[in-house]
């Protein structure tokens, strides 16, 4: 119910109190403030590592080869593993559970590519079609190496949009067009984009064999990638144990030396950085909830500090012939205005702050877009609200109840 | 209009309980001009509490206007204590927040009354008692014979039956004291019943009836009874 007189006592209360109000309505705001940035920062750090994941398929293994640590069968430790095409044979052959094979080679140094008058320096590897989606390749235009590239070692390549753009503009298709890597021609079957980072657009993916061939070293693999479908962490783990086992028999290394060669399983990788964020998440509801807390706290002081002022005053303003429930109304009217208007004021700060945030730091790859569910947003505030409420409810219902001549003794 | 008969009442302090008013006996008619005399500890602040239902009382009955006051409610109490009674205090008792014509009108925000017709109202009482000049000053801002003057007004808006003043002179030298008692005798013309706590004998000699308590009990009583 609107009642405008009532309004009026209590402005003229608020404005002729100003300090009180001033210092109720901070720590209401205040502690919305913080709790909106707080898990504003915590979604944007988040946001920003799972876009470090957004590259590759979150379940996708990777092999590279190392360096051998250990002694193992009389070779000698520092030794390096080669792989080659027929340990990748193997594995396709004879490992379970794995899909999206492809085995990589890579160009020692970059690679200069041509196209009429414009050149620039890419990224020349060998693939096979596999790689698509363990890499998590988007064709934009054409096609991705495929089977019959690789059989018959034909020279064409599929290029990244950055590298497409560069040698053909924004505009032209490079489909069927012909570009000179390291001055040998390659008809460009397609291009692509690559949510990785700018250098996963700054390459040339051509069929494994023709890079091997054209570029020297027939039988070597740089990488082998695939993905395990929808194996579990466990499964993951085994695959990878077995791949190891594997690679051990063949190359003749100790199969509990992990630096011989390197395998990466990401999706592992990947929950770990869950875990981790869902334990920053905690932490920051855990400081979060403490501000709140901390809000609470000093509502409910200020709440009670307020009415212990005012025993006098309402003492006298029964005198007067004020009744309990309009001497507790005209309490908690005051503080649900001071809470409700100084909560919405620490919401729109904390929201405008992410927001300046968001734009002043745009391209950071580590903290992206920090948001803020509203709906907690609005939840914390009202939350704010009702507990720095019932804080001046208890002690205004025990200051109305106490007999006025009682109140009027306090000075 | 009022009527008391063997009221007692007690303060516990600590472990021992103070026997504060001893079977008081007392009636007052309408339109009376009454002071209750007595020392400090005598118990006279704490008659006045009762009449003016700011205090409960422990056994007896008291009745104001033909109606019984005895456990009344919140609700009923404060409606009594807005509608019959006007209060002056000895430290006046105004909000120091609101100005001298927001503090007249204050009873009147009680009784439902519009804020324009009760500051209308307000500055009237404050004519009357001649600070329509200093509306708009802050308590802190006026003497104390004045803020007592603004607290008379205040008591005086609702158009009370009975006016209870608790040392209204305790803080006011004896020219404002004499002036302030006029006020009440000017009052009491109106036919409004007034009843003055003081333990000054100057005050009390102003008054048309005397009152005498000691020891939580009534003593004798000047003048005639009416």
């Amino acid at each position: 119910m609107f009642d405008l007189d009532k309004w009026q006592e209590i402005f003229s209360t608020i404005n002729k109190n100003r300090l009180r109000t001033f210092l109720t309505g901070f720590s209401v705001a205040w502690g919305i403030f913080m709790l909106i940035l707080l898990l504003g920062s915590g979604k944007g750090l988040q946001n920003g590592a799972e876009n470090q994941f957004a590259g590759d398929a979150i379940n996708s293994v990777w092999i590279s080869p190392g360096k051998t640590s250990l002694p193992y069968k009389g070779y000698k430790p520092d030794r390096f593993i080669r792989l080659e095409n027929d340990d990748f044979e193997d594995i396709r052959l004879h490992q379970k559970g794995i899909e999206n094979l492809s085995a990589r080679k890579y160009l020692q140094g970059s690679g200069m590519a041509t196209y009429k008058n414009k050149t620039g320096n890419f990224d020349i590897l060998g693939c096979l079609p596999g790689e698509k989606e363990a890499e998590q390749i988007s064709i934009i235009e054409g096609r991705f190496v495929d089977h019959l590239d690789i059989t018959e070692a034909r020279k064409v390549a599929c290029i990244g949009i950055d590298m497409k753009i560069e040698l053909f503009g924004t505009d032209a298709s490079p489909i069927g067009e012909y570009i000179n890597i390291n001055g040998i021609p390659f008809k460009v079957i397609g291009f692509f984009s690559d949510q990785g980072g700018d250098r996963d657009v700054r390459r040339a993916w051509l069929p494994l064999s023709t890079h091997q061939k054209v570029f020297g070293d027939p039988m070597r693999v740089d990488r082998m990638v695939m993905t395990t479908g929808d194996a579990t962490i466990e499964e993951a783990d085994q695959i990878v144990s077995d791949l190891r086992t594997r690679l051990s028999q063949r190359l003749n290394f100790d199969p509990t030396d992990e630096r011989a060669v390197f395998i990466r399983n990401r999706a592992q990788f990947f929950q770990k950085f869950v875990q981790l964020f869902f334990g920053i998440r905690v932490f920051i509801w855990i400081i979060g909830c403490g501000t709140i807390l901390a809000g609470i706290v000093g509502v409910s002081n200020i709440m009670m500090i307020v009415v212990k002022e005012r025993t006098r005053e309402i003492g006298i303003r029964k005198a007067l012939g004020a009744t309990a429930s309009s001497i507790i109304g005209m309490i908690m009217q005051e503080a649900i205005f001071i809470t409700v208007v100084a909560g919405y004021i620490g919401l729109s700060l904390g929201v405008g702050l992410l927001e300046w945030a968001d734009n002043m730091i745009s391209g950071n790859d580590y903290f992206l877009n920090p948001e803020v569910d509203i709906k907690i947003a609005i939840s914390a505030t009202i939350l704010l609200i009702i507990s720095g409420s019932l804080a001046g409810l208890i002690p205004a219902i025990r200051a109305s109840r106490i007999q006025p001549v009682v109140a009027l003794r306090e000075d | 209009m009022i009527k008391l008969s063997n009221i007692n009442k007690h303060y516990s302090t600590g472990s021992h309980q103070l026997h504060v008013l001893k079977d008081i006996n007392l009636e007052i008619g309408s339109g009376e001009l009454v002071s209750i005399m007595g020392s400090s500890g005598s118990g006279k602040s704490t008659l006045l509490n009762i009449l003016g239902i700011l205090d409960e009382y422990d056994s007896g009955e008291y009745s104001l206007d033909n109606t019984l006051i005895k456990n009344l409610s919140e609700q009923k109490a404060a409606k009594y204590r807005n509608e019959f009674i006007g209060f002056i205090f000895q430290s006046f008792h105004l909000l120091g927040y609101k100005n001298a014509m927001e503090n007249v009108a204050l009873p009147l925000y009680y009784k439902g009354v519009s804020r324009k017709k009760r500051n209308k109202l307000a500055l009237e009482y404050l004519d009357k008692v001649g600070l329509k000049e200093w509306a708009e000053h802050m308590p802190s801002q006026l003497s104390g014979g004045q803020q007592q003057r603004v607290s008379i007004a205040r008591a005086l808006i609702t158009h009370p039956k009975l006016i209870l003043a608790d040392e209204p002179t305790g803080a006011l030298d004896s020219v404002t004291s004499q002036s302030v008692m006029n006020l009440f005798r000017e009052v009491n013309k109106l036919g409004i019943t007034v009843i003055i706590v003081t333990h000054e004998k100057d005050i009390s000699d102003l008054t048309d009836r005397q009152i005498l308590l000691k020891d939580g009990a009534i003593l004798e009583k000047e003048d005639v009874d009416v």
